[in-house]
């Protein structure tokens, strides 16, 4: 029926309609819809929900009112909320950076011609397709205090005489959880960047080797600029996953000892769910934001450097 | 600027052969064009030179320097590569510089090297330009000025002129023949286009399959072809062959195929009557005529300067150029006159040319 009507005007040159019709925008903006809806239903929605409890001293089973900033406030004087900030500070640092020095190095050993290159490439993949909490499991093992194959083999070798107690003492239980996050996250950097190894050209290398490049300069001065893009990529998403971990922190040590290993997210839920004080576990995870923020900040800016990556209209 | 001896230079790839030893005098100054279809070696053979592959057995020789064990960067050589490798996240002046960086240059001797060449290619408005922003001829500039700023003992060109639309690629040609004219640096030059090695040669090394066919000067080697493969792959369109019989009895010799064309010959190798041979003829040495070979027209292609005629001899096919325009069309019998005294003749089992 529509066709009909329109066809009847076309006398009058095209009607709006059937201009909307053919614009390319606006058929672009009808597909975009779904996927729109889905991400402020799922995502906008529920952010702006919990930023909103930060707001109000909501309970589990008690709507709340509005506060104002009494749960920042709160917080503020909280030396655990504190020490909070300071391990994920801690355990984001450490493990990012160490992630991408072994994961940099794994890639680029990856990358060379190796005999089973295709078997080893997918073992090294291993820790990242293993589900986490499974992985988180069979730490607990490693780090047990009584049957710790670590402790055990260093006792056997005569390093040590004693068990070492990972989890339960406050520096030991913070380098196990930052190594069992740096073994689980070195296969996305490694394959990532690898992927990333793989897109430069053979011939660039070769090229370098007849201007005189050593193998590090060839690294420093060809590989390393030409990853840059992807490296601020990668490191960006592992910053996030990292600063944002909960799983593994939960399984292995929940938060302990004495909030030892506590990261804002585990003392988000701790306070927010298990004690049931959702307003101030909303506040926790609110402040996680500008943090997060900042990261995505920095990749952004260091992106917008490298003008080579542009378009052809910027002399 | 140096001379280049290759001597007997064998490669394998794992237990697999490329390059069956291969000999080739290259004198100072000279400009030598390595030419041969896809998969002949000759690539191989300019990644040796250049120190990117190793060598299986024998030797080559900058210079008076055997080079075999030479790591690259001492071989004192500058290549120019297919897609140009330019480093993308430098500028074209970067770009040309980074040897003398590497070399711990200072950046005044730099900046004036760099500029030297980049007077020289006409690339002085682009120094500070990405590659990203340059045409592929100015970046096929830039890759050459990257080469001239090394002042080598020799140029290597693996097929520079490939990723070029064909104007551009004559342009380039050009190009290249002046700077090597105005340089004098030894160069060595590869490529699959027989009219790049054509135009540009001092000496052109013909490949096939990892052997060297044949080595001579451009006119040489279209004159006189040693085989019936550098016959064939030496100008453009190709070379007919018409596969016969030698016939050497009193009068002139000539050659007559199966259908009973005759064709004429200047002379022929003596007692060699009845010998099966290939006749070849150049299409532009075929004449549009009352008598000769008898063929029929299959497809007129006029090109403007001249008429390309592809017709029918039998159950073979052959192609006749003429700069005159006849009028001649699809399906007309005609005859074409072969020039015997620019005819060759080539031994049909080996392919080997016969001389008189």
């Amino acid at each position: 029926m529509t066709t009909i009507q329109m066809q009847g005007q076309t006398h009058s040159g095209p009607s709006t309609w059937q201009r909307l019709r053919t614009s390319r925008n606006f058929i672009a903006l009808w597909f975009m819809l779904p996927a729109a809806a889905f991400l402020i239903l799922f995502l906008a929605y529920p952010l702006f929900l919990g930023v909103w409890m930060s707001f109000t001293d909501a309970r589990i089973g008690r709507a709340g009112i509005f506060v104002g900033l009494e749960n920042y406030e709160w917080l503020w004087g909280d030396s655990i909320f504190w020490l909070s900030v300071f391990n994920t500070i801690l355990y984001t640092t450490v493990a990012s950076a160490i992630k991408f020095a072994v994961g940099l190095y794994l890639a680029l050993l990856l990358n060379r011609h190796m005999p089973f290159k295709a078997i080893i490439r997918a073992a090294v993949l291993v820790p990242f397709i293993v589900p986490t909490v499974l992985s988180a499991i069979a730490f607990w093992w490693i780090y047990d205090a009584q049957f710790s194959i670590i402790s055990w083999s260093l006792i056997k070798l005569g390093v040590i005489h004693e068990n070492i107690n990972f989890l339960g003492d406050d520096n030991w239980a913070r380098a196990s959880v930052i190594f069992a996050n740096i073994w689980r996250g070195v296969p996305f950097v490694a394959i990532t960047l690898l992927a990333g190894l793989q897109t430069v050209s053979p011939s660039l290398y070769e090229a370098a080797t007849l201007d005189g490049a050593t193998a590090w300069q060839r690294f420093r001065y060809i590989t390393y600029p030409l990853l840059t893009p992807i490296i601020a990529v990668v490191m960006t998403f592992s910053v996030l996953f990292t600063f944002t971990d909960f799983q593994l922190i939960w399984a292995l040590t929940r938060g302990g000892p004495v909030n030892a290993t506590h990261l804002m997210a585990t003392l988000s839920y701790q306070r927010g769910i298990l004690s049931g004080r959702l307003g101030e576990g909303a506040a926790i995870a609110t402040a996680m934001i500008p943090f997060l923020l900042a990261a995505i900040a920095i990749s952004w800016f260091g992106m917008q450097r490298r003008k080579w990556q542009q378009g052809t209209d910027n002399d | 600027m140096a001379s280049v001896q290759i001597s007997d230079v064998r490669k394998s790839f794992g237990g697999f052969e490329v390059l069956h030893g291969v000999t080739v005098p290259i004198e100072d100054g000279a400009f030598v064009v390595l030419v041969g279809p896809s998969g002949c070696g000759k690539s191989t053979l300019l990644r040796m030179l250049a120190g990117l592959e190793r060598i299986t057995s024998g030797t080559i020789s900058i210079g008076e320097r055997v080079v075999n064990d030479v790591q690259p960067k001492e071989r004192d050589i500058a290549m120019v590569f297919q897609n140009y490798a330019l480093y993308p996240h430098m500028t074209v002046a970067q770009n040309m510089g980074f040897s003398l960086k590497l070399r711990g240059a200072d950046q005044n001797a730099i900046d004036s090297k760099v500029n030297r060449a980049a007077d020289i290619l006409d690339l002085r408005q682009l120094l500070d330009r990405f590659p990203r922003q340059l045409s592929g001829g100015q970046r096929q500039r830039v890759a050459m000025g990257r080469a001239i700023v090394r002042d080598p003992q020799v140029f290597l060109f693996d097929e520079p002129l490939s990723n070029l639309d064909a104007k551009l690629r004559v342009a380039m040609r050009t190009e290249i023949k002046e700077l090597h004219q105005r340089l004098k640096t030894t160069t060595v030059y590869v490529t699959h286009d027989q009219i790049e090695a054509m135009t540009m040669a001092d000496k052109i090394v013909v490949m096939h399959d990892g052997i060297v066919e044949q080595i001579g000067a451009p006119l040489e080697l279209y004159d006189r072809p040693d085989n019936k493969f550098v016959a064939g792959f030496i100008g453009s369109p190709a070379m007919n062959f018409l596969d016969g019989t030698l016939k050497v009895n009193g009068g002139a010799p000539y050659v007559e195929t199966a259908n009973g064309a005759k064709l004429p010959l200047v002379d022929a190798p003596a007692a060699s009557n009845g010998r099966p041979v290939s006749y070849g003829i150049r299409p532009e040495h075929l004449a549009f005529a009352d008598s000769g070979i008898e063929a029929e027209v299959a497809v007129v292609e006029p090109t403007g300067s001249e008429t390309q005629i592809v017709a029918r001899v039998g159950n073979q096919e052959m192609i006749a150029v003429f700069r005159e325009r006849h009028p001649i069309a699809p399906g007309d019998r005609i005859h074409l006159q072969p020039r015997p005294d620019v005819a060759h003749l080539f031994d049909r089992d080996n392919g080997q040319r016969l001389r008189a």
